[in-house]
């Protein structure tokens, strides 16, 4: 035994390396090895394979002789956009056009995690467009969707070769955020839609959207503020992350549905749909600013002594070395954030914005399709999968490529 | 127990480097008494909470001379370097670096962290940071060069550190010799005038603790102004123009290295040298 363990280091020129045992490579050998080890092994794999078998044939007959999909084709536009008018639906394809062009831009000058949400993109796009082509909105609202999936695809595959500048990147998806707001809001020549009137999954997306990107900043400000030598900004940032993580988020959706219109000057009308914004916003930042908090406090005292030697700045030493850092280290933590807020948006039905969730509602309620709703919730629920499986997805490649030469 | 001048044979450290021949103190610089002053401590002191960690240190070391501070732990020695580029904040005495006097003014913290190199323990390299940028951060940062100058001197002083083929790798993919070498380039970077090093062997494997020293001692023969606070009585021996022994927070005994190691004044330095010599 001894004798094995001290020679194994030296390995001698007489041992060759073999490669493992066959009996444990391959699928026969995986099943062996996973499914079939012991007698034990194999009846609880039986069984659990007939179980599952079971209930996947189940499911499948279901779906695909005694479901009544109509409902989700027929009033496949309210699913999408809601109310939004019928005239001007094409806003919604073409703001869905610039983000495409600036998505795929970005995976193919970036690949890895951006090339990972464009291709869920094209997958998602590809669907809806089979979807429209089945649903009364007709082949041409299909063509254009799916000629945006297939903008993406060209896009990333030039940019591969030809790869943007990073300012061109970042130019692009501001471009494409205001091109966006001003598309689906007006103004500027086209007429104007109210964004009280967007819904379904327009409404969803611009909610976990604009919330996502205005809490981030927002965060690592409290976040940072929380940490300040200044104990008025410490106290002020404290106050705001301990109240707003006190108090349910169905209460800062009323409150900032009923209350704050009672504060602002009678003719300032902010819409139902900014608000709502802002509460989720403000509500997110508090809990990003806790999730970024642990990440800067587990940066090692080292990495600010070894900045600070080398001559940097404060600001240059929290932007260059203990920001970048605690930021990937929080990365699963914000993503669940993140997916949580996605799924939070369909809250705001109580403050009678119908997202989603609160179109499938609507449509439940029409005569036509009573006992309709495994199908709607079904559809729902396969949407919200998809869209945070996808987030998911995207941030475990973000992490792998952040982890190199980490660890 | 056993007689310190009868080491340098079985240093195991620098066995065959030329210095073992040269006469023992101020190699390249000379230890000129009449070069200028760069740092001047006087009757420095510093607290943590209660605890009197710094107790009253004067010093002055001169341009090109190359100083190793050892003593026990929590004698105060890294405290005390580490005070010398505003690491730790020291509470009464005054501490003049290239002729600037060390205040609260964050201006004439810059000012002398930018002249100031420091190498740690635990090196201190940013993972996040290849290790060309880890290199390149501060001259771009902070003396504004611009990238292609700063990654120019970079792979310069790679080179002179002996690994000018991991530019491009991250820290954490190193050894712990080669991390080190690289924050010494990092160091090195900011055209300091002065540099620090905090126990730069201590969190080394053995076999690499030579490739670090053979670093130090090349820096230490172009002339560098060093404080090394170290335990490698052999680097000592043959690199340092002064040593240093602090005690309990104060300055017990200072000298060249012959002197030290063949006739120490204190009984205090006597065990601590037999201890450490064994």
């Amino acid at each position: 035994m001894t004798d094995v363990l001290s020679t194994r280091p030296m390995d001698p020129p007489g041992a060759p390396r073999l490669p493992p045992p066959r009996e444990e490579r391959g699928i026969v050998g995986w099943l062996r090895h996973n499914l079939f080890r012991t007698w034990r092994d194999s009846i609880v794999s039986v069984v659990l394979l007939v179980i599952i078998g079971l209930v996947v044939v189940q499911l499948l007959e279901w779906a695909l002789l005694s479901a009544r999909w109509g409902v989700i084709t027929q009033n496949l536009r309210l699913f999408l956009i809601g109310l939004y008018p019928a005239d001007e639906a094409w806003r919604v394809w073409l703001s869905l056009t610039v983000v495409s062009v600036v998505a795929g831009a970005q995976a193919g000058t970036r690949g890895g995690y951006s090339r990972t949400i464009a291709v869920w993109l094209i997958a998602g796009q590809l669907t809806v467009a089979i979807l429209a082509l089945l649903s009364p909105m007709g082949p041409l609202v299909a063509a254009a969707i799916a000629a945006n999936a297939g903008l993406t695809l060209v896009v990333q595959l030039a940019t591969a070769k030809r790869p943007l500048p990073g300012r061109v990147l970042t130019i692009g998806w501001l471009v494409s955020l205001v091109a966006t707001l001003v598309l689906l809001h007006g103004g500027a020549g086209i007429p104007v839609v109210r964004p009280d009137a967007w819904g379904g999954l327009l409404l969803t997306f611009m909610l976990a959207s604009v919330s996502i990107v205005l809490s981030f900043p927002l965060g690592v400000a409290l976040a940072l503020g929380r940490r300040s030598r200044l104990p008025a900004i410490r106290l002020l940032a404290t106050a705001f992350i301990e109240i707003v993580r006190g108090v349910p988020l169905v209460s800062i959706l009323y409150l900032s549905s009923i209350l704050l219109p009672l504060f602002l000057p009678g003719d300032l009308r902010i819409d139902q749909v900014v608000r709502a914004m802002g509460g989720m916003t403000l509500f997110t930042a508090a809990y990003l600013a806790e999730n970024v908090r642990g990440g800067l406090q587990a940066v090692p005292r080292g990495q600010v002594e070894a900045a600070q030697a080398i001559g940097l700045s404060g600001v240059q030493i929290d932007r260059f070395i203990v920001l970048p850092q605690a930021l990937r280290m929080t990365i699963p933590a914000n993503v669940g954030l993140f997916i949580s807020l996605l799924k939070d948006t369909t809250l705001v039905v109580i403050v009678s914005l119908l997202e989603i969730l609160g179109i499938g509602r609507a449509v439940l309620a029409q005569a036509e399709w009573l006992g309709a709703s495994f199908e709607v919730y079904a559809f729902i629920a396969i949407v919200f999968f998809v869209l945070s499986y996808s987030m998911a997805h995207a941030s475990y490649r973000l992490e792998a490529a952040l982890g190199v030469g980490r660890r | 127990m056993s007689d310190p001048a009868s080491q340098p044979r079985t240093d195991p450290v620098l066995p065959t480097d030329p210095f073992v021949s040269s006469a023992a103190p101020g190699p390249a610089s000379g230890s000129a008494s009449d070069a200028p002053v760069i740092i001047e401590c006087q009757d420095v002191h510093k607290w943590y909470g209660d605890h009197h960690v710094l107790r009253g240190i004067d010093m002055t070391v001169r341009q090109g001379e190359v100083l190793v501070i050892f003593g026990p732990s929590g004698s105060g020695k890294s405290t005390f370097i580490r005070t010398l580029n505003r690491l730790e904040e020291h509470q009464r005495g005054r501490i003049v670096v290239d002729g600037i006097e060390l205040t609260t003014d964050v201006r004439n913290i810059a000012a002398i962290r930018r002249e100031v190199g420091m190498v740690f323990q635990q090196f201190n390299l940013f993972p996040h940071l290849t290790v060309l940028q880890n290199i390149t951060l501060g001259p771009i940062r902070v003396r504004g060069w611009t990238r292609e100058k700063a990654e120019e001197e970079a792979h310069r002083l790679l080179t002179r550190v002996g690994i000018p083929e991991q530019a491009l790798k991250y820290p954490l993919q190193l050894s712990g010799g080669q991390q080190q070498r690289v924050a010494i380039a990092r160091a090195l970077a900011m055209q300091p005038r002065v540099m620090l090093f905090d126990e730069p062997t201590s969190a080394l494997d053995p076999e690499m603790i030579s490739e670090v020293l053979d670093v130090m001692q090349g820096l230490a023969r172009s002339g560098m102004t060093m404080l090394c606070v170290t335990h490698e009585m052999g680097f000592a021996r043959h690199v340092a123009d002064r040593m240093v022994f602090m005690d309990d927070g104060v300055i017990v005994e200072q000298g060249p290295p012959t002197q030290i190691f063949e006739a120490p004044e204190q009984e205090r330095t006597k065990r601590f040298l037999a201890q450490i010599l064994h």
